[in-house]
């Protein structure tokens, strides 16, 4: 098949974008949406052209490298899915897609469609770990954990921080990402004693680096290639709201 | 040189103890007086910077990703090997290290092996301690579940996500260590080539990939922890942007390269659909628990599955191996598919798959059951074949998964240039001709987070470090020799681009250097390697600028690094006429077509030393001594 593609060129930080028009012809069902885009470079570097830069590494969904807008989605229209693992099965022949970078200001694009996500980075440097220094871990088996609460703290630890919830909600909030954090933290044992500075450290960050605050959308839910849930927002909003009593105290 | 391993001495469970009391030790108020550059933040690289700077160094962390929490490690399902024998079935140190010397077919060092199983407890702990979501029972132990073929029950898992659960554990722990003040991160940058001054390793000469700009950084000893070279292939499992860059330009300089032909192929991977293909997807090979691998008995067979009557199917494990049946080891798994597929019996469009059937295990057990344990495999498995394992049977093929060959380490995890360690699955490893499922997150951790500790701090405290500045002359020659090979690249401006010479040299490595090698094969892929060499710097396209995000050139310079590695994963092929684990000479099997050993001759690790691209490299030997375990022909009929 033939897919017509408008992409979101941009040289580098400081230059100014544009939408490019392309064609990409003997599209085959088969391959992902970044196979396809592989074909078009191909035919770019053949031509002695600049090719679309994108970000991915895994290819299976799991290392959280890819990711841009397709028509206006984040990762495109299969719920759960990177756009890794978006197959061209999913599209007509002769269909008509407009891809774009992430876009917020908390990820400045570095070049076409990769952006600058480090600012997740330094929101896990804020407190997204537990304070222990390898060596002498006690067992193990000490550490009991009800098997609902692995589950759930397992549900939140999935985050890929692609940064999808980012792009799709109208804040720009990183609030989907910064709560999977804090809850798989938050839920376990091993997480309760920094639980409130870790929030408080968390959430100051987030909001530190220009990322938007929630209000409750759910878009970033909706888009989210792991499901997480936003659940895990509200039972950061509480953690947080504790930890601001505690710091009066 | 004879290569000295410098095991330590004494009975085998007691070495590691011994060594660790007989190492130097520095002193905590100046560690932060030496430097350390590691390079990967995968699994090693990470628990290693992050351990390293717990201590008290001065680390500085490289990477080639966005961020230090995208290795390739993150994509490992299966699990981790832990002796902790918590299902009371019979599993102790001693047992893992027997499995593993035994998985291996007799060629890793005994005493490495058993290092890698006393440390393997501690690993579980740790992790669970940094919060890492492992399974749990119902009563809040720590589950586990048996895996690729052990008898055991040793394998600690989280869901289907292990590697990515335990590289966010240790990233977490390395995030932590940047907002100290230990640990320097420097992600999007490529490291280019080692600096030796003096003989040691004090520098590396990196790209950042964002402005293209050629950095120099200085340190006391220099860390690859960069991964394995299994997207010399072109196809496999890695990620896009694995490559063998790191480990090479270190070979280049010194490092010697061991068993690079002992390379893993995976028996349950998503087949290839056509040339677009990026990678190869695999399967956890739980898979082989429940489904039953058959193919057609008569040659080219093109009915429909579900037409071709039971009487007229081959379970040709099942009938081989009847005693382990589909649960036969990797390596063996493998090469009966390659064989069955040569014989003309493969199935799907290319011929070069053979079915895995749920249709009796979902008939004796229910789909639901069948849902419950591999529900999240076959949605993939659907989402990428557009095709219902629960209702007809999954096509599978192999592909190149893992690579047990690498630098060649003593038992400090020290390549041949002084200060250069090498971690997790870029040194040649603890593995020997084959790995066994759920170790290699063991054995990346253990290096990264209870080896190195011990080990750097003897070299650091046991050695004196000239005072060096990146201005030095060895900086100067390194950076220059870089910038020349990117120039070079950048004004080819031939009509290939680098992915169609990448997709040729992995077809002739598959094809030649794959499941089974014989001597004419290797020979033959010896001769073109170099013509493929010479085309690709003559003929190669490379746009796009050289002060920014290139991708493309990236790529490139990874490419022309497999073109000049191939030819010692293809000598190394050659050189070594027996087959064992991952390397399987046609040459060398019992009458039954079995892998046969061949251990008057080759009971050593090769390591090679370079000697000029295109030249003969020379190769050392590192006897194998077997103390504690007597090898035997593996059989698992």
């Amino acid at each position: 098949m033939r897919i017509h593609l408008k992409i979101w060129r941009q040289a580098g930080p400081n230059a100014s974008g544009r939408l490019v028009d392309y064609t990409v012809e003997d599209v085959s069902p088969d391959m992902s949406f970044l196979e396809m885009l592989d074909v078009l470079n191909e035919g770019l570097i053949a031509r002695g052209e600049d090719p679309v830069a994108f970000d991915s590494d895994c290819r299976e969904g799991i290392c959280g490298a890819c990711g841009f807008l397709v028509d206006g989605v984040a990762h495109g229209p299969d719920p759960g899915t990177t756009v890794c693992q978006l197959h061209m099965r999913r599209f007509d022949n002769n269909d008509r897609l407009t891809l774009e970078p992430w876009r917020a200001r908390a990820f400045p694009i570095i070049k076409d469609l990769v952006v600058d996500r480090s600012a997740f980075d330094r929101i896990i440097q804020a407190g997204g770990y537990t304070s222990i220094n390898v060596g002498g871990a006690q067992d193990g088996n000490a550490i009991l954990i009800p098997k609902p609460t692995a589950e759930k703290a397992m549900d939140s630890a999935a985050c890929i921080a692609c940064g999808a919830c980012v792009a799709a909600c109208k804040n720009a909030s990183a609030a989907l990402f910064t709560s999977a954090k804090l809850n798989h933290l938050g839920l376990l044992p091993q997480g309760q004693v920094e639980r409130y500075t870790r929030a408080a450290a968390m959430v100051q960050r987030h909001d530190a680096e220009g990322f938007g605050s929630c209000s409750n959308e759910g878009e970033c839910e909706a888009v989210c290639p792991k499901e997480i849930s936003i659940t895990n927002i509200a039972r950061m909003n509480r953690d947080y709201f504790r930890a601001m009593l505690i710091s009066r105290e | 040189m004879p290569l000295d391993a410098k095991i330590p001495g004494g009975p085998l469970a007691e070495k590691w103890d011994r060594h660790r009391f007989e190492s130097k030790l520095v002193n905590p108020a100046n560690r932060r007086k030496y430097t350390v550059i590691v390079v990967g933040t995968g699994l090693a690289g990470a628990s290693a910077a992050s351990s390293l700077g717990e201590l008290g160094y001065n680390v500085l962390s490289f990477c080639i990703h966005d961020s230090p929490r995208r290795a390739h490690s993150i994509a490992a399902q299966g699990g981790i090997n832990a002796a902790k024998n918590y299902q009371n079935d019979g599993d102790s140190i001693q047992r893992l290290f027997y499995d593993t010397i035994k998985g291996g077919d007799y060629r890793s060092r005994e005493a490495n092996v058993y290092r890698l199983a006393q440390l393997s407890v501690n690993i579980i702990d740790q992790c669970v301690a940094q919060g890492v979501p492992f399974a749990r029972e119902y009563g809040g132990l720590l589950d586990n579940r048996s895996f690729g073929g052990a008898q055991v029950s040793r394998t600690f898992y989280a869901r289907g996500q292990t590697g990515q659960q335990l590289l966010l554990g240790a990233y977490q722990s390395m995030m932590r260590q940047v907002h100290r003040g230990t640990v320097t991160s420097l992600p999007n940058r490529e490291m280019l080539d080692i600096v030796l001054v003096k003989g040691q390793a004090r520098g590396i000469i990196c790209r950042n990939l964002l402005t293209g700009a050629i950095e120099r950084y200085a340190g006391h000893a220099v860390l690859v922890c960069t991964g394995g070279y299994g997207t010399a292939y072109y196809l496999s499992t890695n990620a896009v942007n694995s490559n063998v860059t790191a480990a090479w330009r270190a070979h280049k300089r010194g490092a010697y390269f061991a068993n690079p032909c002992y390379t893993q192929i995976h028996p349950t991977c998503i087949p290839v659909s056509g040339t677009h293909q990026s990678k190869l997807t695999l399967m956890s090979e739980s898979l082989r628990n429940d489904g039953r691998v058959w193919v057609p008995k008569k040659p080219d067979d093109k009915r429909r599955p579900e037409q071709i009557p039971e009487t007229e199917r081959d379970y040709y494990l099942e009938r081989r191996y009847p005693s382990f049946g589909n649960l036969v080891p990797r390596d063996v798994a493998s090469r009966n598919a390659k064989s069955v597929c040569d014989e003309g019996r493969g199935v799907g469009d290319s011929g070069l798959a053979v079915y895995l059937d749920f249709g009796d295990a979902i008939k004796r057990l229910g789909e639901d059951v069948i849902r419950m344990r591999y529900g999240n495999l076959f949605d993939m498995y659907k989402k990428i074949t557009d095709e219902d394992p629960y209702r007809m049977p999954m096509r599978i093929f192999p592909a190149i998964h893992y690579t047990m060959g690498g630098l060649w380490v003593d038992y400090n995890l020290m390549s041949t240039i002084p200060g250069l360690h090498v971690l997790g699955e870029a040194n040649f490893s603890d593995h020997g001709a084959n790995r066994l499922g759920a170790s290699a997150l063991m054995q990346g951790l253990a290096d990264g987070y209870f080896v190195i500790p011990y080990t750097l701090a003897h070299y650091l405290g046991s050695h004196s470090f000239p005072a060096v500045s990146t201005e030095d002359e060895a900086f100067r020659e390194a950076e220059s020799t870089v910038q020349a090979r990117i120039d070079t690249l950048l004004t080819v401006k031939g009509s290939k681009t680098p992915r169609q010479l990448h997709r040729e040299l992995g077809q002739l490595l598959w094809n030649e250097v794959g499941m089974a090698r014989n001597d004419a094969g290797l020979r033959r892929t010896l001769e073109r390697i170099p013509q493929l060499r010479d085309e690709f710097w003559q003929n190669v396209s490379v746009p796009g600028p050289k002060n920014n995000l290139n991708k493309n050139l990236e790529y490139a310079g990874r490419v022309a690094d497999y073109l000049e590695f191939a030819e010692v994963l293809t000598l190394d092929a050659l050189h070594r006429t027996e087959s064992c684990g991952g390397h399987f000479r046609e040459e060398s099997q019992t009458p039954d077509g079995e892998a046969l050993r061949d251990d008057e001759h080759f009971t050593y690790a090769a390591a090679w030393e370079f000697h000029g691209v295109g030249k003969p490299p020379m190769l050392h030997r590192e006897p194998l001594a077997f103390e504690y375990v007597k090898p035997s022909q593996r059989s698992y009929k």
